[in-house]
């Protein structure tokens, strides 16, 4: 089992290789079997990842299982996975089954579609297990690519611009982000990432066109960095491309675009900026902290005001974000501990909120929440299954929704009492508009005529979601399940974080006397 | 047998909830219901077994298993069994059990749904689902768990007030309800992070152990450095103004009548409401040195229960009137709990249950023969339709007004459970306040009681029928499984202020035993007495000192250390002591504004039954004011709600579409084109220009990779 961070990477590409040399014709019986290879890829990737899990000792806070290969050009291919990166390759194999049975009613270039998914599937995990610069960057441009086919084909109306605008933001952010790359390999002579990590990159401080730059180098490579992951994130205000492309999307891609494409800007975060530009982040870390509890604030209070049930949502993740960038630039083992809970709750939790919405939009054809209400008399399994995912959204303690918000607030306490006051505000607005929004749709007498005939959830739908019911009420009640794995390697990186401060504090005072 | 206790009522929701298919609703409501009434029985027996002598520091701890931690942060789901759990457990599920028995009748035919709707499963669930939630908060060791039950009821709140979820209002009011309790557990939340930050623990255990060495400890808090102790006390203070609906954050408990009448007995009147008293008497060595924070619970209370009852006076739903009085009668709790006699708060709370649970009950009686009429003004002469019920209500009036005989003691004070805790509250306050403010606000608040709670009874009961006539003739007298909740919640009503006044408002030696904290005999010239010597020795021979049996002669203090047993008191609270000495006017003062409100609800409701309309008339704005709950959520909904609304909108349309979009699209659409010619200017679109870029990319880094890979 030497290589089963690469098998289980591949197997999607696997799937999408056999779907596209072996499948032809676009009958029924295509579609179909094209829907079971892809269902089956997953499965056993996530059946393979699990042997990931298995080998995985929580202990360890290093690099386990890696591969490393010669590759062309005398680059070097490595893989590896360690307690931060292990419970996204886990939440990414884990959802991509439901997302494929999510779209088992899709009509057109079904096979393409699949395609598309089994691709982004291998991509994803790539990201979260490379060890190289290069790999890294390869797997993490290269995901733009089936995402934004699937929201420029298979989307709604305005699918052309939403995905040009979700292209362009991220693919902006990430220029900055190769060329710091490349400032990293000159200085450092590698693009091995464990290796960069005990780099330390230079911190002289320098000026340009007359503006210090404290922190020198760290500070200008975190900041490319930053422009990166910001806009993954989505940072306030950075964040406009994800309302636009969520509500142009079709309901798998805003899955896996809120579930855990997302999740890669706090990653990043996690990955590059703390461990590698400590100083750069000691530096820039309460103008992080500032954006997260305006974007908290702000996005609630625009998701207050909404009218189209999938942009509430998407205003909805970008406020959870929040919490998320707030956690990881307290550098505390609650804040970052909270910040990756609340990446992986998250993924349930807004992946069954779209889940959700794609529900009744199968069946209406319209996210206009005006179009909804009194629901609950013919849905009451839906009614149920979104009030609950509901209360989770709005971090109802019991279920994972709270356990990342409340470390990850804990975490922030100790730091800044102030965004800390602001983000915590957040409890609230956020109680307003989903409970807001859940009357709007679900409660009150059934009226309108469109909804007079319309059907609860079928078997399939109700399957999808009972996993993450599942997940979410684990994780709620037992979160050791996450924080026994995600602790050591949170620690030691926010030890290291801290010893490297130290030694640039001590360094500065040195310098200074 | 905790265990049992607490994980019963979860069971019978879920079995309920989502069993009732396979096993048909009647039995669900039964399994439900069982399960609750196994539980009632467990609980008895806890309380009343209960001995903290047996365990060390008066207290013991079943851990369930491992929750959060993180770090040093540290928490297991597990019960703390304490003196103040055991009183919990009984009032929380004896209520609840007698709650789910009613609902068999109350909920039998209900117009709200369908005929062939099947809502009574989903409402039993429910009420069990909040039982559990509710046992979770008060049987919690640790602030997290705490907060778990504080939401977990806030959420079953929130479906039961929408459980007429046909009924816009009921939506409107769940939402209120939920989002109002949100801005309490702001604060709440608050207090808990700074507690961890200062004590690096967020079990009670450790942090009242840590308590005495932050006395004069201080932290930076936004714009300025405050005693810890004082800031931390006041923000959960601010989570229990939330939840037990104090002054400011009050408005969601009248607008919770919209759920159907059992909920408005269990959650809105016994057990959720008073979830904010528990708070702050559970983290009483906490709040014994937060002094500042402490001054201020007592203000609010006592302006709460002066507040909440103007209020009570003139409204005509019989539901808001109770609710009203629910409030009013939780800021006399506060003022207790404020002052540093927690066992009195917590006396009026299990007192209260029992008759305020009682009279939503009755209440609900009276509806439910009405046929789901809530307007008193459409009642009148109800007393022969509705015997059984009138009798109870009775005596639930009795009780709240506090009808007792005053001055006479026999080992205890004769009179309905009402009289005994209200007054030691009262005394309490005059005791701890020197006759002040809160004393004098809590005197008021009993003569504007006794009067809304018998116009209550004089619009409902004596008079002529009003209102419509066919409901009238129609009214009828309510089932058993209506009644004898009724019955026995009677006995608690009329009893048990008398049983328990020893272990609450006892000498401090009872008090102490009960609640399992050592106590010792204070000496008169003790160092710690030492200020107080004086005002000891006024009262020493005071005549109605000595009619209470001597009782009080040898003065005991609590001397427990922070989280021995369930309360603490500081070396220097006397307050108890110095209750039992208050003038004798001060005991009588309650007895005497009880007889006025009495006197002046006759004058006006059976004698001269035209004279509140003509007052209503004469002083217009002021019977407006009160009309309208002096326009508290007027004011909310003009200085939040739309603000709110508008604000987000601006930041929307002018935020986000046109400042973000407008200048990133501007700078986009600038240079893109620039890109896209320079790529070669063919038909490209934007993918070819992006796969374009990356490869350029990729050349560069490898390139670099060439040039410089080699040097290693």
């Amino acid at each position: 089992m030497g290589n089963v961070l690469s098998l289980t990477t591949f197997l999607p590409l696997l799937g999408a290789v056999i779907l596209a040399l072996f499948l032809r014709g676009d009958d029924a019986a295509a579609q179909r079997n094209a829907k079971w290879v892809a269902l089956l890829t997953t499965v056993t990737t996530f059946i393979a990842s699990l042997f990931i899990l298995a080998n995985f000792d929580p202990a360890d806070p290093g690099f386990q299982m890696v591969e490393t290969r010669e590759w062309l050009l005398g680059l070097q291919y490595k893989m590896g996975v360690d307690g931060i990166s292990i419970l996204f390759v886990m939440l990414t194999t884990f959802l991509m089954p439901l997302v494929i049975a999510s779209c088992w009613d899709v009509g057109t270039r079904v096979k393409e579609y699949m395609i598309a998914f089994l691709l982004l599937e291998t991509l994803m995990l790539g990201v979260f297990l490379a060890l190289d610069l290069v790999l890294f960057y390869l797997f993490f441009e290269a995901g733009l690519i089936p995402m934004f086919l699937i929201i420029g084909i298979w989307g709604g109306k305005n699918r052309i611009y939403a995905s040009f605008k979700f292209f362009l933001y991220t693919f902006l952010g990430s220029v900055l982000m190769l060329v710091a790359m490349v400032a990293m390999f000159a200085d450092a002579g590698t693009t091995d990432i464990p290796t960069l990590m005990t780099h330390t990159f230079g911190t002289e401080n320098f000026s340009i066109l007359g503006v210090q730059i404290v922190g020198g180098m760290q500070t200008m490579l975190w900041l490319a960095f930053f422009a990166s992951f910001a806009v993954k994130m989505p940072m306030w205000p950075v964040h406009t491309w994800l309302p636009d492309a969520h509500v142009q999307a079709p309901t798998a891609g805003s899955v896996v675009l809120a579930a855990i494409l997302l999740k890669m800007g706090g990653y990043g975060f996690l990955r590059f900026s703390l461990p590698m530009f400590p100083v750069g982040s000691e530096v820039m870390g309460p103008l992080v902290l500032w954006l997260s509890a305006i974007a908290i604030v702000y996005t609630s209070l625009v998701a207050l005001v909404q009218e189209d049930m999938k942009k509430l949502i998407a205003y909805s993740s970008v406020a959870h974000m929040g919490y998320v960038t707030m956690g990881i630039f307290a550098v505390n083992q609650q804040g970052v501990d909270g910040a990756i809970f609340q990446m992986i709750s998250h993924g349930f939790i807004s992946g069954a909120l779209f889940l959700c919405v794609g529900v009744i939009y199968d069946r209406m054809h319209t996210r206009e929440i005006d179009a909804y209400g009194g629901l609950v008399n013919r849905m009451p399994a839906y009614a149920l299954i979104f009030m609950f995912f509901t209360m989770a959204n709005v971090g109802l303690p019991g279920t994972s929704g709270f356990i990342g918000e409340f470390l990850t607030l804990v975490g922030i306490f100790q730091v800044n009492t102030w965004v800390a006051v602001v983000a915590t505000s957040g409890v609230i607005l956020s109680a307003a508009y989903a409970l807001w929004l859940y009357r709007r749709v679900v409660m009150g007498d059934l009226i309108k005529e469109s909804l007079k005939t319309i059907t609860d959830m079928t078997r399939r739908e109700r399957m999808i979601f009972a996993p993450l019911v599942a997940m979410t009420l684990l994780l709620g009640v037992y979160p050791a399940l996450v924080l026994d794995i995600i602790g050591p390697s949170v620690n030691a990186l926010v030890g290291n974080y801290e010893t490297a401060l130290a030694t640039f504090e001590a360094a500065t005072q040195f310098a200074s006397n | 047998m905790e265990t049992i206790i607490l994980f019963a009522p979860l069971v019978g929701a879920i079995l309920c909830g989502f069993g009732w298919k396979l096993i048909g609703e009647t039995a669900a409501q039964w399994v439900a219901t069982s399960l609750l009434f196994l539980a009632a029985i467990l609980s008895w027996v806890v309380f009343l077994t209960f001995d903290p002598s047996a365990h060390a520091g008066g207290s013991y701890t079943v851990t369930i298993l491992r929750w959060i931690e993180s770090g040093t942060l540290s928490t297991d789901w597990a019960i703390r069994m304490d003196r103040l759990t055991a009183i919990m457990l009984i009032v929380i599920n004896t209520v609840s059990a007698l709650v789910h028995l009613y609902s068999f009748g109350y909920m039998a035919h209900d117009e709200n749904f369908k005929e062939d709707e099947s809502y009574r499963p989903r409402f039993f669930a429910y009420l069990s689902f909040f039982t559990f939630a509710m046992l979770m908060l008060v049987t919690a060791d640790n602030l997290v768990q705490m907060f778990f039950g504080w939401e977990g009821v806030g959420v079953a709140s929130y479906l039961l007030i929408g459980f007429y979820f046909r009924k816009p209002s009921a939506n409107a009011a769940a939402i209120k309800a939920f989002v109002v309790n949100r801005v309490g557990d702001f604060g709440f939340a608050l207090g808990i992070f700074a507690l961890y930050m200062v004590t690096d623990s967020i079990r009670f255990e450790d942090i009242f152990a840590a308590i005495p060495d932050l006395q004069d400890h201080t932290i930076t808090f936004l714009w300025k450095d405050w005693n810890t102790l004082n800031l931390i006390a006041f923000l959960l203070f601010i989570g229990a103004m939330g939840k037990s609906a104090q002054l400011f954050l009050h408005t969601w408990l009248p607008d919770a009548m919209e759920g159907p009448t059992p909920v408005s007995a269990l959650i809105h009147a016994a057990t959720m409401v008073t979830a904010g008293v528990f708070l702050v008497c559970r983290m009483s060595p906490l709040m014994e040195y937060a002094p500042a924070a402490t001054n201020f619970i007592v203000f609010l209370g006592a302006t709460t229960a002066f507040f909440a009852a103007t209020v009570g006076l003139v409204q005509n739903d019989i539901k808001r009137v109770i609710a009203y009085s629910t409030c009013s009668q939780l800021g006399y709790m506060f003022v207790a709990a404020g002052l540093g006699v927690y066992s009195v708060a917590m006396f009026h709370l299990l007192t209260h249950a029992f008759f305020k649970a009682m009279l939503f009950l009755g209440a609900g009686s009276v509806i439910h023969a009405m046929h789901h009429e809530q307007d008193m003004r459409n009642y009148g002469g109800l007393r022969h339709k509705i015997p059984k019920t009138f009798w109870m209500m009775m005596i639930g009036t009795l009780a709240i007004t506090g009808v007792g005989i005053p001055l006479l003691y026999i080992g205890f004070p004769i009179g309905f459970a009402g009289f005994v805790s209200k007054d030691a509250i009262i005394e309490s306050a005059y005791a701890g306040t020197a006759g002040g403010y809160a004393f004098w606000m809590l005197v008021i608040a009993a003569l504007m009681t006794s009067f809304y709670s018998w116009r209550l009874m004089f619009l409902t009961f004596y008079g002529t029928a009003r209102g419509d006539k066919h409901t009238h003739e129609h009214a009828h007298e309510s089932p058993n499984s209506m009644l004898i909740p009724l019955y026995v919640l009677a006995i608690g009503a009329v009893f048990s202020g008398m049983i328990w006044y020893g272990s609450f408002f006892g000498s401090n030696d009872k008090v102490g035993k009960f609640f399992g904290v050592s106590y010792a005999e204070a000496s008169e010239h003790g160092d710690d007495h030492g200020a107080e010597d004086s005002h000891g020795d006024d009262h020493a021979d005071d005549a109605a000192h000595a009619d209470e049996g001597g009782h009080g002669k040898a003065h005991y203090n609590l001397v427990g250390a922070p989280g021995e047993g369930a309360i603490h008191n500081s070396p220097d609270n006397h307050v108890l002591n110095d209750a039992h000495e208050v003038p004798v006017w001060v005991k009588l003062a309650p007895f005497f504004a009880m007889l006025a409100g009495l006197a002046l609800a006759y004058q006006m409701y059976i004698r001269r039954p035209d004279l509140p309309g003509k007052l209503a008339e004469q002083q217009a704005p002021l019977y407006q004011f009160l009309l309208n709950k002096w326009y508290f959520d007027e004011i909310y909904h003009f200085i939040f709600v739309k603000p709110a609304m508008a604000i987000g909108r601006i930041l929307w349309k002018q935020g986000d579409t046109k400042t973000i979009d407008g200048g990133i699209n501007g700078l986009a659409m600038g240079i893109i084109p620039f890109f896209t010619r320079l790529a070669g200017r063919a038909q490209s679109g934007y993918v070819f220009t992006y796969a374009f870029a990356m490869v350029l990319g990729i050349a560069v880094l490898l390139t670099w990779v060439t040039l410089f890979g080699g040097t290693n």
